[in-house]
């Protein structure tokens, strides 16, 4: 696949390059040094930044805005939209947005449910849904038109990406989902993360069976676990989730102090095991309120240094 | 049918408790059916008005009646005798009909006694579930029978999204995915090829996004 | 046996306390009434299968309405015993008789006997068809 936008990221994957991409959470006001601190602990190790779009339905500042600090510092952002909050013209009004600012990247989410959050009592919109959402951006960029046919002036380059979860209810449609994402439109995926690394590679099987793996990047999602508190919490508590109970037995049999290291270690055996999964096209390291670790992870599985692009 | 629920008594009674007369207005069709609002529900709520107006020691003078229709100006008007005397009306009928009164009785307060929540249908004795929104584009042929818009908390056409697990919905463990849903119907009907046709951007103008709806069947008008 | 029991219970015999709504608990009590129990057949075992469970149910809505309108939920209680507890029966009326005692009259009658006002009266049903 050669690269049809601007984007770093397609850029560094269409180069053949196992990319890296990780995330920032905005801050819950309006100081945009949080951002920035958390950018700089991560900006040599990562192709990419995803911004979260109001994480489980906190308000936050806003993604768009963290994703131009983030770009004016010289950083590459991938901005999250959830169609939770926003109807069809403030979905494409904000991607103009982001375009106007040379944002390439746009990962394209349905979000988390309102209830979930600090508004629980407000009203969600979905006037489009992720599907859909991925859809418009495409339209926008490849037909350089708005949803209502009229021509944009200076239509975005996104490139434009899409999540998925391996491990969701039912499994025997998480792979036609995914084909109905890149039926939409979506040139890269960032998978939920992963530690049942079984199923993650069946279902990438599936997926390449399929052929899709020559029409879209799967970046492979990766949490690494602070805590068997941690694990417990995500095996039995978060909705999609599939922690399994060798993982969980794992980190909970090391004294409390090491535990933090030993689940960086179960993150970076993951990568290495799947670098060589072939389809694999990268790696999303989601290190929630813990950036400082991403530069460990990345160099320990040997995905540093990042490739230079002209 | 349309699915209402008596609001608590509290409520009723802080709205009313200067009134000097009231009637308390029940509805023969839907709200009968779930028991929110037929005459059964109207004696009860009148008997606790009028105990709590003897416990006052107020003369309150607490009527009762039941229209075969609140949303139906006909029925409405005809209770005109009835309904006059009064200085107030609780309507137990949901939003339409509690409407279809202020707008007949113009000067005269009407305080809605339910809560109106949906269009759906009995599960069981006491038990009802939402099913349609109106949205006023009917996609269940798309769906397999299951409505996305009513029974997916994201109104997703193109679920599920990663939050069902289990059959479930994330926003709870009693709520059912209704992608999930669809997804066994598509199974059982041998259709589940069609999960994988994108529905297009939906046309949300004849939903309530579009304004006020209104039907007009020219061929039945008088 | 010929067991006493305090005259002041007037009993209202029905086929199953499952025939007792919750309305006829109300009007009781619009009626001057202090207190009102149903005594109903040992739960697991009514002819109708739930007519006790029905009656409890509906006892526990009167008890939540009439907390709200200042009469006091603890006025209306639901006993059960078989057909062949007549002490029980008798213990039941003495102790509901206590229990209202205690509580003194319906707040009611004590409200018209203030000259506030007269109690409210009912009026007919009425359905427009």
């Amino acid at each position: 696949m050669s690269a049809k936008t601007p984007s770093r990221l397609e850029r560094v994957l269409a180069a053949g390059h196992k990319a890296v991409t990780s995330e920032c959470g905005p801050p819950r006001g309006s100081d945009p040094e949080v951002i920035l601190r958390k950018a700089r602990l991560i900006r040599e190790h990562v192709d990419a930044v995803n911004v979260t779009d109001n994480q489980t339905s906190v308000t936050r500042l806003c993604s768009l805005a963290s994703c131009v600090h983030l770009k004016l510092a010289g950083l590459e952002p991938i901005l999250q939209m959830v169609t939770r909050d926003r109807n069809r013209i403030a979905l494409q009004s904000d991607i103009l947005g982001a375009a106007s600012f040379d944002i390439h990247n746009l990962l394209c989410l349905s979000g988390d449910h309102q209830s979930f959050g600090d508004c629980a009592q407000g009203q969600n919109v979905h006037d489009l849904d992720s599907m859909q959402l991925i859809q418009t951006a495409r339209h926008m960029r490849d037909e350089g038109r708005f949803l209502g046919g009229e021509e944009i002036l200076r239509p975005p380059k996104m490139f434009v990406g899409a999540a998925a979860n391996p491990f969701a209810d039912p499994f025997e449609i998480r792979v036609p989902r995914l084909a109905k994402k890149v039926a939409a439109g979506a040139e890269f995926i960032q998978t939920q993360c992963i530690f049942n690394l079984e199923k993650f590679e069946l279902w990438l099987s599936q997926a390449r069976e399929r052929g899709l793996l020559e029409k879209v990047y799967i970046l492979a999602g990766l949490t690494p676990l602070k805590s068997a508190g941690m694990a417990k919490y995500m095996k039995n508590r978060v909705p999609g989730m599939d922690v399994p109970e060798e993982v969980v037995k794992r980190i909970s049999g090391v004294p409390k102090e090491g535990q933090a290291q030993e689940g960086i270690s179960i993150c970076v055996e993951a990568i290495e095991r799947l670098k060589e999964a072939p389809g694999v096209a990268g790696f999303h390291i989601m290190a929630i309120e813990w950036e400082e670790k991403v530069p460990e992870i990345v160099e320990r599985a040997g995905l540093f240094p990042r490739p230079a692009l002209d | 049918m349309i699915v209402a629920k008596g609001k608590p008594l509290e409520e009723i009674i802080e709205a009313v408790k200067d009134s000097q007369s009231i009637l308390v207005a029940g509805c023969n069709e839907c709200v009968t059916v779930c028991e929110a609002g037929g005459s059964k529900e109207v004696g009860v709520l009148a008997a606790a008005l009028r105990l709590y107006f003897q416990n006052q020691g107020r003369k309150v003078q607490v009527g009762e009646i039941t229209l075969q229709r609140q949303c139906d100006r006909e029925y409405v008007s005809q209770a005109r005798e009835e309904v006059e005397p009064y200085s107030v009306v609780i309507s137990l009928a949901c939003g339409v009909g509690c409407q279809f009164m202020a707008e007949e009785y113009a000067t005269l307060p009407v305080q809605p006694g339910v809560n109106t929540l949906f269009m759906g249908g009995a599960l069981e004795r006491g038990v009802w579930s939402e099913r349609c929104q109106g949205c006023g584009n009917c996609l269940l042929a798309l769906t397999g029978g299951i409505c996305p818009v009513a029974r997916c908390a994201k109104r997703l056409l193109n679920g599920p999204c990663g939050g069902s697990t289990g059959g479930k919905c994330e926003i709870s463990k009693e709520v059912d995915c209704a992608w999930h849903l669809i997804i066994e119907r598509l199974k059982a009907l041998g259709r589940l090829e069609d999960y994988e046709k994108i529905i297009p951007l939906k046309d949300w103008s004849t939903d309530r996004a579009g304004g006020p709806r209104k039907v007009v069947k020219e061929e039945v008008r008088l | 046996m010929r067991l006493s029991y305090p005259v002041h219970v007037r009993v209202i015999r029905v086929p199953c306390t499952g025939k007792v709504d919750l309305v006829h608990i109300l009007r009781a009590f619009e009626k001057g009434a202090d207190g009102v129990y149903l005594v109903g057949c040992m739960e697991g075992s009514c002819h109708y299968e739930q007519g006790n469970f029905r009656a409890r149910k509906r006892v526990e809505q009167a008890q939540r309405l009439l907390e709200a309108v200042g009469t006091g939920g603890e006025r209306v209680q639901m006993y059960n015993l078989t057909s062949g507890e007549a002490p029980k029966f008798a213990q039941y009326a003495r102790e509901m008789s206590e229990r209202i005692l205690a509580l003194g009259p319906n707040p009611a009658k004590l409200a018209a006997a203030a000259g506030q006002g007269q109690a409210a009266q009912g009026s007919g049903k009425k359905g427009v068809a």
